[in-house]
């Protein structure tokens, strides 16, 4: 398995939407590869015929009666909000200008 | 303010009584419930703040406590139906874990970003602690998203160990131990994704339980593997763990993975007092190599004392758990990377511009995680998509659930030949602080012991089995059980408890410094 470099926490971190200085990916590569190196022998524990489990106690079909409960007003929703008009998410542009 | 305390009783003895003792003397109008959260304010204020202090507490909430104190107080002073209807620990105080939404107090969950954040709702069990009309005493300190094992990892400071001010108190949940611990309060909720109450609890001398994975509802819980995280009691024995399980368990329909199985009775468990013809079994993979000696001491005394209660003692091996830190660290990111997510800085929660154009709201997002995410939340989220991306699922994520596969049928083959498992709750007692800070891989082999139950959803409690020769620091018993039978824990729990404290002549935290310098010290007290 491919050890993790500079060049993927990078990646990653645009994937995460976290801005890292060049000091903060240095440090940060060095610490994911030793702890990618001590997860690896996952890898090879299982056998194919191992089935995968998501969750330890499923449960299927969890629904409940279709009846109206509470919801928030939008004071409520918006009350945590950086930034908020008529009663919105105010947020800046998502797309660049250009 | 109602005063009864007919017997004298000083506020430095009220707080050394167990949930059970003051649900006692508060329904006999010993003490009233005001003189009882206000003893246990007043331990906050003398214990918790200043540069020296425990620093469990992130918000005191000193207001509603005594609101809700008087409330249980005129309530029983008026007598008739709704005195009798009052719950067995109405009026016993209780701290939460901040990372459990609150309404009227503010959840931070340890991090800069959701710094005064208020939430709109309650979670399902602060719900039935309102019902129950516990008052709360405020939020605790806790590893940011509870990410972390030692409480370092708070944006706003680490919390102490009142066994050693400069030890840390475990994590992720070091505040809801050390308050408990310090006698700041009772009781304490708590959140366990890898061992958040109990290695806490096995550092700090106290008692934590993590109940069956849906056997508490988790809805108000700030989620950080939903796969893993699960809600539970802390508290300084046994018993009292169980009042509060039986306060906050049963099922939700406002929590998808909650069980619908009714909740046992976890009270009466807890006082059958008798283990005689039990198989209680020995984890081979989980005591010997990496746990520190005095550890290793204290649970081969505890077996000794099992034993003598008539308890068989079996070894069960569970090859596939040398495989479960592993496979906890990339489940875990890869739920937790997913999990943030929402703290964007759109909806809730800090919101950072960053400095240069363009203004787009991708580098809002940016900007705003990389200010407000501490070094081990970014770690983890880092991780997390690692895990998670095309070209490594597979290997990693998929591969770590293959795992829990193989920890589960672990479990099932040891749960064939034993009711209750034994293991230390931790391989060492506390370290110091800042001693693992810089390793994060040290770090994470302390829930080397209490992982194996959350990935495969089984029970698990801790509770103090003396301290190590080599430290006198606290030592911690884990017992384990199969799921939906958490009430085997209460029983083996409170007889070997109750074997231990007969053996040291009391409870262990009778023995732990009364933090007395720190009231006398100049800026003790917030």
């Amino acid at each position: 398995m491919a050890a993790i470099n500079r060049d993927d926490v990078a990646h990653l971190a645009r994937l995460a939407h976290i801005e890292m200085s060049p000091d903060e990916l240095d440090r940060m590569a060095g610490e994911l590869a030793v702890i990618v190196d001590a997860v690896k022998s996952v890898s090879e524990a299982a056998g194919d015929d191992v089935p995968a489990t998501s969750h330890p106690i499923p449960l299927t079909n969890i629904f409940r009666e279709d009846v109206v409960g509470h919801t928030f007003t939008a004071e409520e929703a918006l009350s945590g909000a950086p930034d908020a008009h008529e009663k919105r998410f105010k947020v800046p542009a998502i797309l660049d200008e250009d | 303010m109602t005063e009864y305390n007919t017997t004298g009783t000083s506020a430095s003895e009220l707080i050394r009584n167990s949930a059970a003792q003051l649900a006692e003397k508060l329904a006999a109008r010993e003490v009233s419930a005001v003189e009882v959260t206000q003893a246990h304010l007043d331990r906050i204020a003398a214990v918790d703040g200043g540069d020296r202090g425990v620093h469990a507490f992130l918000h005191v909430n000193t207001e509603e406590a005594l609101a809700v104190a008087a409330e249980v107080d005129n309530i029983r002073a008026a007598g008739g139906a709704a005195a009798e209807e009052l719950h067995a620990l109405a009026g016993v105080p209780i701290a939460v874990k901040d990372l459990i939404v609150t309404v009227g107090q503010p959840t931070t969950a340890g991090s800069k970003i959701l710094e005064g954040w208020h939430s709109p709702y309650d979670a399902t069990v602060v719900k039935k602690l309102r019902a129950a009309k516990m008052p709360i005493l405020g939020k605790t300190n806790l590893d940011e998203f509870a990410m972390g094992s030692s409480t370092e990892h708070s944006a706003f400071g680490p919390t102490r160990n009142p066994w050693d001010l400069d030890r840390i108190p475990g994590g992720s949940g070091g505040g809801s131990a050390a308050a408990v611990a310090a006698f700041e309060a009772p009781l304490a909720l708590g959140t366990d994704t890898g061992g958040s109450i109990r290695q806490p609890g096995a550092v700090t001398g106290t008692v934590g339980v993590k109940p069956t994975y849906g056997g508490v509802s988790r809805y108000g819980a700030i989620a950080m593997a939903s796969s893993l995280d699960q809600i539970g009691p802390v508290s300084r024995t046994v018993l009292d763990s169980a009042l509060l399980h039986q306060v906050i368990g049963g099922h939700d329909p406002f929590d998808s993975t909650s069980l619908p199985d009714p909740l046992a009775d976890l009270v009466a468990a807890a006082c059958i007092g008798n283990i005689e013809g039990m198989k209680i079994g020995i984890v081979k993979e989980l005591h010997g190599e990496g746990y520190q000696a005095g550890v290793e001491n204290r649970f081969n005394e505890s077996l000794e004392l099992l034993k003598q209660a008539g308890a068989e003692i079996v070894e069960v091996s569970c090859p596939n758990f040398k495989y479960a830190l592993g496979a906890y660290y990339l489940i875990m990111p890869s739920e937790a990377s997913s999990n943030l997510a929402k703290f964007d800085g759109v909806r809730y929660g800090l919101r950072v511009l960053p400095e240069d154009a363009p203004m787009t709201i991708e580098r809002v997002m940016g900007a705003t995680r990389a200010a407000g995410f501490g070094d081990e939340v970014k770690r983890r989220i880092i991780l997390g998509t690692y895990a998670l991306s095309a070209g490594y699922y597979d290997a990693y994520y998929g591969s770590a659930q293959k795992v829990r596969t193989l920890i589960q049928r672990d479990f099932e083959a040891a749960f064939a030949k034993a009711d209750v498992l034994v293991s230390p709750t931790a391989p060492t007692t506390a370290f110091k602080l800042g001693e693992k800070l810089d390793d994060p891989l040290a770090m994470y082999l302390n829930d080397v012991a209490t992982i194996p139950a959350n990935m495969a959803g089984v029970p698990g409690l801790s509770l103090p089995g003396g301290l190590a020769d080599e430290d006198g620091l606290p030592v911690g018993i884990q017992l384990l059980a199969p799921a939906r039978e958490d009430a085997r824990l209460y029983r083996v729990g409170a007889v070997l408890e109750s074997l231990l404290e007969a053996k040291w002549g009391g409870p262990i935290l009778a023995s732990a410094p009364s933090l007395t310098e720190l009231v006398t010290t100049p800026g003790g007290s917030r």
